[in-house]
């Protein structure tokens, strides 16, 4: 990568005396020019040569400032159609950029050629068919070959999640993210409905749905890696967006219309913190659709465990009812024998749910 | 047609003859209806354009405060108090709400009232009666109604930005359930209101303008101004005015439905919501829908505020280039695509709201479809300045800054335009970085393009060209300065309308911590550079050197008139159109153009071979004399 830059940097050097010194040399023509003609004046060259001039810096600028961004950027993607959407992106900026550099330079060089010559006329060239449906057809091209491979790649993320996808629930409200897991009785999350909702139920659980008895929530996401997960996302307040960077997942969280997304998670936490060489660094889930005035600190963390690691702190979570006992009176007659079963014999001291955003200073 | 007698009357007092003795009363209008409540469309033009100057300061300026967040967090803001008072809280930092409220007006100030009112309602103003060839706008009155509804309009949307509980706050698209529900910010209570209010009245004055551009071109056209003769600013123009037309009543539908949600307990974007400890009643609504009513406008508003310059983009590098602009028809034509695409891609700013997937993939298609008409018009603007003869004006300089600007944020709507992309980068800076250069700064250099060109035509006087090229050089080099860099912040992830990155964990915002500061120097640079500009453009319009009748030897009809045209543009008849308008340099003539009013009869050494029929035609066109004066007198 250095001597890449090394290498540059001599080429833009060299590039910019042979511009500076052409430029001079315009300027002594100047001097002789008189100014009769009102639209053209001796600055005429001078912004000639600045478009040239922008030209060379702004794409020394360009690069330079892209290598040394680019250490920054998010790392490799961490789940299974993040790695076919970065290539499919860095492909698409390849072309794009391609175009964009070919086309800028045209313009800046011809701004610079064809600036006013006295004794020059300009050539008369109103149309020309052949160059018009050359340049309709192969951005065309270029355009249908980009979507049809995105059409492609999107069709197989938005698909139906597979069915042995964990389904897991984030709800988005004013400013935190709730999570809930399905259980480990019957791997079926439970009903919930809005009206339900109390300091404690945050998630208005609905104690008539026997699904809802094993159902636990958490103050963090645990995925399992390398298994399909479907996230079932909902929102109590106004809109949000869960948005997992190294995952590249974002979906909106909407009230009264639940979204979903599902991906396989590829890189464990703890391979990650290797391969970043930072032993603290953890995945996020931010929010990306304005939502309030915390809506910037809207975060919880993001672990993606070895399956057994996940297994193992899954059957360590308590269910709702079990921590808060006082539910069971929600619980109609007849599933009641169903439910006691998750009450502990003694009772232990109720624990809020509510997953608290990262504070908000 | 009430109003065209009147014009008339005024005009043709030392007119010509018409046989009519009472339009030879002359009457100076008083101060007041010359100047405030005026139905000449040069006059609303100018009232435009100054609101639009005005209010590109204020729009510019609460960018500022939120780059000095963005780009210095831990700087103490505590010298804004005087001004901002309470929103700068007690240690000395921006308030959190503040900071979205700043976003958000930003957004709607610079989108509506400075690129859509400030731009297009200048120039389609402007130029459309003097480069068609018409006394007037077809209705001077709802012209001057269309002005004063949208200065009510700015009035209350600068109001909202006094009170206590602060202006809209949502971002610009204000989707609710955000912004209809008070309890959910402070911003979504009154400001909220008068922010609707106010996008209201601005959507009816955009609707009477916009009547007035279609019927004015459509009917109004001097003899033997074709469709085909019609300068591309004014075919951009009446694009615009289409589109505007038919999309705009779609947002003020939109805005209505959140009206009733707000304040008749509706329920149609509300659904089964929990906020501040309460479940609300509402139910059966749906958020989405009020995205697509949104964007349904809200895309073709995006062509809304750049067809305007492409079109003036068009006229002045033909005219400056001293070349005919190359491929008119495949110009107007990929207009003509662009505008009826507009219409139907607006979704893809919806692919992870959770809109069905199937319809993503339908507007991903759409999407991309109308990167093509817009890839034809740079090339065609590139081809124009191949073999050129070019003057740098600042016009000039801001028409190739557009071009370039439209280009590099034009490629990356290719990336966000395809769904499978945009679920990363969706709301982040990538985003900003694309419309800003595309849309954003594209149109502000059209805007710019156009004052320096049509000013000596609009107050007689030339701008000073000197502050001109150093206010470009600065402004360029500051934009690029400004968003390029916004698209590795992009790409590394980071979310738009975000106070501070910290709770993206892991020093995320560490890394960038520079290049954001960077980005706020560069802004406050350029928006301080543009006072070159405001200098300029206030004293020359006192103090400018005179302008003389055709500065930049253009071809079009404005050049026609006199230095300063008077109420009716043109002092005896009308020109007569005999040609298209991009005849420069051309091969046999001796001057380097030929004004759209010499016919062809006039110029055998230069004429195509096709175009010596047109000569039989100029009886014809100069026949229609008597029924064009007919049409002002009925």
């Amino acid at each position: 990568m250095n001597y890449l830059v090394g290498l540059l940097s001599v080429v833009f050097f060299i590039l910019a005396i042979t511009v500076i010194s052409k430029s001079l040399k315009l300027n002594k023509n100047l001097s002789g020019e008189n100014e009769s003609d009102s639209a053209l004046d001796s600055h005429n060259n001078t912004n000639a040569v600045g478009f040239l001039l922008f030209w060379l810096f702004g794409t020394i600028a360009g690069v330079w400032s892209f290598l040394h961004s680019k250490p920054d950027f998010l790392p490799e993607a961490a789940s299974a159609h993040g790695v076919k959407t970065d290539s499919m992106f860095w492909i698409s900026m390849a072309v794009v950029t391609f175009a964009f550099f070919i086309t800028n330079t045209l313009l800046f060089f011809f701004a610079f050629q064809y600036r006013n010559d006295k004794n020059r006329k300009a050539t008369f060239y109103p149309v020309n068919h052949k160059l018009e449906i050359i340049w309709t057809i192969i951005p065309a091209i270029v355009m249908a070959i980009l979507v049809f491979t995105g059409w492609r790649t999107w069709r197989d993320i938005t698909s139906q999640a597979p069915s042995n996808a964990v389904v897991i629930e984030i709800t988005g409200h004013q400013f935190g993210w709730y999570v809930r897991y399905a259980g480990n009785d019957d791997s079926q999350l439970g009903n919930i409905n809005y009206k339900l909702i109390d300091e404690t139920n945050s998630l208005g659980l609905d104690f008539t749905d026997k699904n809802t008895f094993d159902d636990f929530t958490a103050s963090e996401l645990h995925l399992p890696k390398g298994v399909p997960v479907l996230l079932k996302i909902r929102a109590q307040d106004v809109l949000h967006s869960v948005y997992l960077p190294f995952q590249r997942v974002k979906m909106d969280a909407v009230p009264g219309m639940p979204t979903k997304f599902w991906f396989t998670p590829t890189i464990s936490t703890d391979e990650m913190r290797a391969k970043l060489g930072k032993k603290d660094f953890n995945f996020k889930l931010n929010c990306t659709e304005i939502c309030g005035r915390g809506h910037f600190g809207m975060a919880i963390t993001v672990f993606v465990d070895e399956p057994a690691d996940y297994k193992k702190w899954v059957s360590e979570q308590k269910p709702f009812l079990t921590m808060n006992p006082a539910y069971l009176s929600k619980v109609p007659e007849n599933l009641k024998a169903k439910a006691s079963k998750y009450i502990p014999a003694e009772p232990i001291a109720a624990d809020s749910t509510a997953t608290e955003a990262v504070s908000v200073k | 047609m009430s109003t065209a007698i009147s014009t008339t009357e005024e005009v043709h007092a030392h007119g010509h003859d018409h046989g009519h003795d009472h339009e030879h009363e002359h009457h100076e209008l008083g101060f007041i209806r010359k100047y405030i409540f005026s139905e000449d469309h040069k006059t609303i033009a100018k009232q435009y354009l100054i609101s639009g100057i005005l209010w590109a300061f204020i729009g510019g300026s609460l960018s500022i405060i939120f780059r000095l967040q963005l780009g210095f967090p831990d700087m103490s803001l505590e010298w804004l108090r005087p001004i901002l008072g309470e929103w700068i809280d007690e240690s000395g930092k921006l308030d959190k709400e503040f900071y979205l409220a700043l976003v958000t007006m930003h957004g709607t100030i610079m989108v509506f009232f400075v690129l859509t009112a400030g731009l297009s309602g200048t120039f389609s103003n402007f130029l459309i009666p003097l480069q068609i060839g018409a006394r007037d706008m077809a209705s001077g009155f709802i012209n001057m109604l269309s002005y004063w509804f949208f200065a009510l309009s700015s009035v209350i949307m600068f109001s909202s930005l006094f009170i206590e509980t602060g202006p809209a706050s949502g971002g610009w698209v204000i989707y609710p359930p955000l912004s209809a529900l008070p309890q959910a910010m402070p911003g979504s209570g009154l400001g909220m209101t008068l922010w609707l209010t106010s996008m209201a009245l601005f959507i009816v004055s955009q609707l009477m303008g916009g009547i007035n551009y279609i019927c004015t071109i459509i009917n109004l056209r001097t003899r033997g101004m074709t469709f085909t003769k019609m300068p591309l600013t004014i075919w951009s123009f009446f694009f615009t005015a289409v589109l505007g037309l038919l999309s705009f009543p779609v947002l003020l539908s939109a805005a209505l439905l959140l009206i009733f949600d707000r304040s008749f307990g509706t329920s149609f974007y509300l659904s089964e919501i929990y906020i501040q400890g309460q479940a609300l009643p509402n139910m059966g609504g749906s958020p989405i829908l009020y995205q697509h009513l949104f964007w349904f406008l809200g895309h073709p508003e995006v062509y809304i505020v750049l067809l305007p310059a492409l079109g003036m983009t068009s006229e002045v590098i033909a005219t400056n280039s001293r070349k005919p602009i190359f491929g008119y028809r495949a110009m107007i034509g990929s207009m003509m695509g662009i505008t009826v695409l507009a219409f139907i891609v607006w979704a893809h700013h919806m692919f992870v709201t959770g809109m069905n997937p199937f319809l993503g993939s339908v507007f991903m298609f759409l999407t991309l479809i109308i990167a093509v008409p817009s890839a034809v018009k740079g090339f065609n603007y590139i081809t124009t300045l191949w073999k050129g003869n070019i003057i740098f004006t600042p016009a000039m300089l801001f028409s190739i800054g557009l071009v370039s600007l439209f280009i590099s944020g034009g490629v990356t709507g290719i990336i966000l335009g395809n769904s499978a992309l945009d679920i990363n980068l969706h709301d982040t800076y990538f985003v900003v970085a694309h419309f800003h250069l595309v849309m954003g700064a594209a149109s502000f250099f059209g805007l710019m393009a156009g004052v320096y060109h049509w000013f000596p035509k609009m107050f007689g006087r030339m701008m000073n060209k000197t502050a001109g090229y150093i206010h470009f050089w600065l402004t360029f080099v500051g934009v690029y300065a400004v968003f390029f860099p916004m698209h590795y912040t992009g790409i590394a992830g980071f979310p738009r309308r975000y106070y501070s990155f910290t709770a993206l964990g892991n020093d995320g915002e560490a890394a960038f911590t520079d290049l954001n500061a960077f980005i706020s120097i560069a802004a406050i640079i350029t928006f301080s550079a543009q006072a070159i500009f405001f200098f300029n453009f206030f004293y020359s319009i006192f103090k400018g050197k005179r302008a003389t009748q055709n500065p930049w030897k253009s071809n079009t009809l404005e050049w026609t008139t006199p230095i300063v045209p008077g109420h009716g543009n043109w002092e005896g008849e009308i020109p007569a159109v005999y040609r298209w308008p991009y005849d420069y340099s051309k091969p046999g003539s001796e001057a380097d153009f030929i004004p759209q009013n010499i016919p062809h009869s006039a110029t055998p050494e230069s004429n195509l071979p096709e175009e010596n029929d047109e000569i039989a035609k100029e009886k014809e066109i100069e026949s229609l004399l008597a029924a064009q004066n007919e049409s002002y007198n009925r």
